[in-house]
């Protein structure tokens, strides 16, 4: 029978100490559960800021009895590898799971067990819990705006067709796919204009004009940022060559032009297409709200954009440029068949990355008055009938968003890792 | 002569091109103008502004010119930019190296902060801020008090305002504390280099960071207090806080915003430097019998710095840019007290809009032309 040392675990007395430490961790746990899910306090017998801190102490003592380096046992191993290396990461790893475990029955019965989503007005929210009534009942015109509820399968359908015309490339024949840049760049944006106007906007075919101030919602966003995706893309690269370029003029303005749309924010941008643009356009010539901003953020976003595409032109060994002058291609052949092929593999990740900015960047169009989520979250939250619900509201808003901007990230990291290893 | 051809044409092409589209603005702009009986200059800078704003660093009242109305914007832009780039720093790099840290549970809880505030849209955040979490905030008259001095309320945080005594002796004091430092470091390094000897530098730095300072108290005659903030009564049911320095929380809603969503970029940063030097360097390091804080001090740090410093200054530029979204709730920055009270009430559109979006490029330009100094001088020579 040895002694037990408090302060020297070690490997001969391994069955002891982990089953103490554990037992004291366990102890520890239960005491912050109960607090915190039963409202029980069980060391309320101790006196004053001791209460609070028992858990944590038994806690360490019990983590520090466990940790024993190179015990056998592979599950102990694991854990102090991973959560327990020294006292200093124990008390990180128990404050961590404490706060937890604290946050956890409050946030779970306001989202989920006090919430109410019944019924199909204010009165139904009685509880203390989220009140998910409100966005059941708004769930339309946070996707839709102010377009007209009968209306809601002309944005469906253009988006459904949109999507799948973007997809057409996949499916084309091998003798077709030398066509598939001047697809995508060129014909491509023209048909998805085309659906888009012709369906959403309406006006001919005995579909009824719908205004664009009528558009709003989750579904603007995403109109918005497709058509500053599709145009700012073709423009950043002509700029990025620009740049490039050996030609004084051809270089400084592009210069000019990047540096001036990266040196101001895009709301001063967007101010800009809202009060000063209209000015310069001729007397009688009218241009609608969204086909302004639309137009702002694609100068602004293709500054960006063309400052990723010049990275990757960049990054290309000067061998190509000069293996194809050596076959007697010119300035343009030499890009079209050559450089720009490899370099816009290289940038994928970057654009990616820019693509995912640019969405995340639409919510300011609510700033000059278009109305997608957020502005139409700011809508329905100074509706009377509605007062007091911007919490979830914005929990909403939020979660779609993230799910969103995760799934693009995610997707342009994989793209990262698809094209990393090819070099 | 085919090559002149060659360079010469595409650039006049180009040149014209950009000078058409800007004589066409230009010209629609003149006939617009001349239509709605708007002209242009700048000399409406001089007017009486004749709006008031709810927060100022400086004195400003109505009755000030638009040019100072546009400073006070300007200076709350700088201020909101400011204390969030210090919160957002120290945030970014804690959980830049929590991401590194061996613990699973710290690596992944920070792993998860970077990914839950950097997918959420900025603007989102901060009306979240604003209208959801500030809101659900007690009320004057029910506020607790934070420290036992700060009250956080739905109007806005309050805490004490420091009244000083001889403040100058005391900027001194400090100043001759900084100065004697820096002499302090270069004795430190020759003595380093000649002798070999080491002393404990950063002890005595602290030391005397506290001591001198101290010293203008007990013999320079600065004194001072805190002004801290009481409730009194309005009316019946209204309540606020005097005395002491009110933050609004439209302020507070901003930099909590803008510090929790960059910090995300700057940690990215942070570990991506920390990352980026080679292992190799640091067992190198220890080889050659240095001390575990040296090899941090001496080896990983420059080379992580390196590294880390001008993507950070970048991600410093976009939050001041973004700061810019205060106007969406009206917090009185440069773009709401100036492209919109002032736009709104002097019409002038093209100069407003210019003379905002100069200042932010002027701002960018600036920092950038610094960094691209800084980048040229810390570049690794490479023979």
């Amino acid at each position: 029978m040895q002694t037990i040392n408090f302060l020297k675990p070690n490997r001969d007395n391994i069955k002891n100490y982990s089953i103490i430490g554990s037992f004291l961790v366990l102890v520890s746990l239960i005491d912050v559960i109960s607090n915190a899910f039963l409202k029980i306090n069980l060391t309320s017998f101790l006196p004053g800021s001791l209460t609070t801190l028992f858990p944590l102490i038994i806690g360490l003592i019990g983590l520090n009895m466990m940790r024993i380096d190179y015990s056998g046992n592979k599950k102990l191993d694991l854990l102090n590898k991973n959560i327990n290396t020294n006292n200093f990461n124990a008390l990180l790893t128990l404050l961590i799971l404490f706060s937890i475990i604290k946050a956890l029955p409050q946030s779970l019965s306001w989202m989920i067990f006090d919430a109410t989503i019944s019924g199909d007005s204010k009165d139904a929210c009685t509880g203390t819990g989220a009140c998910w009534t409100y966005i059941k009942v708004w769930f339309r015109r946070f996707m839709y705006g102010m377009y007209p509820n009968e209306f809601h399968w002309r944005i469906n359908t253009a988006f459904i067709l949109v999507i799948a015309l973007g997809f057409v490339g996949y499916f084309m024949k091998e003798n077709l796919k030398k066509y598939l840049a001047l697809y995508y760049v060129i014909i491509y944006p023209v048909i998805a204009y085309l659906v888009i106007y012709y369906l959403i906007s309406g006006g001919s075919f005995g579909l009824q004009w719908v205004e664009t101030g009528a558009w709003g919602g989750l579904s603007l966003t995403f109109i918005v940022s497709f058509f500053c995706l599709i145009f700012c893309f073709p423009l950043g690269m002509i700029f990025a060559l620009g740049r490039r370029s050996n030609l004084p003029a051809i270089k400084y303005i592009s210069i000019c032009y990047i540096e001036f749309w990266r040196g101001v924010p895009l709301i001063t941008v967007l101010f800009m297409s809202s009060v000063m643009f209209p000015m310069f356009l001729p007397e009688d010539f009218f241009m609608d709200k969204l086909v302004r901003v639309i137009i702002a953020i694609t100068l602004f976003e293709a500054a960006y954009c063309a400052e990723v595409i010049r990275g990757g032109l960049q990054s290309l060994p000067r061998g190509q440029y000069d293996a194809a002058k050596s076959l007697g291609m010119g300035y343009w052949k030499m890009h079209i068949f050559v450089i720009l092929p490899q370099a816009l593999k290289l940038v994928i990740p970057g654009i990616a990355n820019t693509f995912l900015a640019l969405v995340k960047d639409t919510p300011l169009i609510f700033v000059v008055g278009l109305a997608e989520l957020a502005g139409m979250l700011a809508l329905a939250k100074t509706n009377p009938k509605w007062l007091g619900f911007a919490m979830e509201g914005y929990i909403f808003a939020s979660i779609v968003f993230w799910i969103i901007c995760y799934a693009m990230s995610k997707y342009s990291y994989n793209l990262e890792a698809k094209y990393k290893t090819e070099r | 002569m085919n090559n002149i051809i060659k360079r010469y044409i595409p650039q006049i092409l180009a040149i014209l091109f950009v000078v058409l589209i800007f004589g066409f603005l230009t010209l629609n702009a003149q006939t617009n103008m001349d239509n709605r009986g708007i002209d242009f200059g700048f000399g409406f800078l001089s007017q009486e502004s004749s709006f008031d704003v709810q927060f100022s660093l400086i004195e400003y009242s109505g009755s000030d010119s638009y040019a100072r109305a546009f400073l006070v914007g300007l200076l709350n832009t700088l201020l909101v930019s400011f204390i969030s780039i210090i919160i957002c720093t120290i945030l970014g790099v804690i959980i830049g190296v929590a991401r590194l840290s061996s613990n699973y549970l710290i690596k992944n809880s920070a792993a998860w902060y970077v990914e839950f505030f950097r997918n959420i849209p900025l603007l989102l955040q901060i009306f979240f801020w604003y209208y959801a979490a500030l809101r659900a905030l007690p009320m004057p008259e029910k506020a607790d008090a934070w420290f036992g001095v700060t009250y956080m309320t739905v109007k806005g945080y309050y805490i004490p305002a420091m009244v000083w005594e001889n403040l100058n002796v005391f900027l001194y004091c400090g100043l001759a504390a900084i100065i004697a430092i820096i002499v302090l470091r270069n004795y430190a390094n020759k003595l380093r280099d000649t002798q070999g000897k080491q002393i404990p530098v950063l002890l005595y730095s602290v030391g005397l960071l506290i001591v001198l300072p101290l010293l203008s108290f007990l013999l320079g005659g600065v004194s001072l207090e805190f002004e801290i903030p009481e409730l009194k009564k309005l009316s019946k049911i209204s309540y606020i806080y005097e005395g002491g320095i009110s933050l609004p929380p439209e302020l507070i809603a901003l930099v909590l915003a803008l510090s929790l969503y960059t910090s995300t970029f700057v940690a990215e940063c942070v570990r991506a430097g920390i990352e980026g030097v080679s292992k190799g360097q640091k067992e190198a390091a220890a080889s050659v019998g240095l001390t575990p804080n040296q090899v941090l001090k001496l080896v990983i740090m420059p080379q992580a710095l390196r590294i880390i410093i001008p993507p950070t200054t970048n991600q410093y530029l976009n939050l001041t840019k973004n700061s810019s979204l205060a106007a969406a709730i009206a917090y009185p920055d440069l773009v709401l007290v100036f492209a919109g009270t002032a736009l709104m009430q002097t019409g002038k559109a093209i100069e407003i809009v210019s003379i905002t979006m100069l200042t932010y490029l002027t701002i960018s330009l600036t920092i950038a032309a610094i960094m691209n100094w800084y980048n040229k001088k810390i570049e690794i020579k490479e023979k």
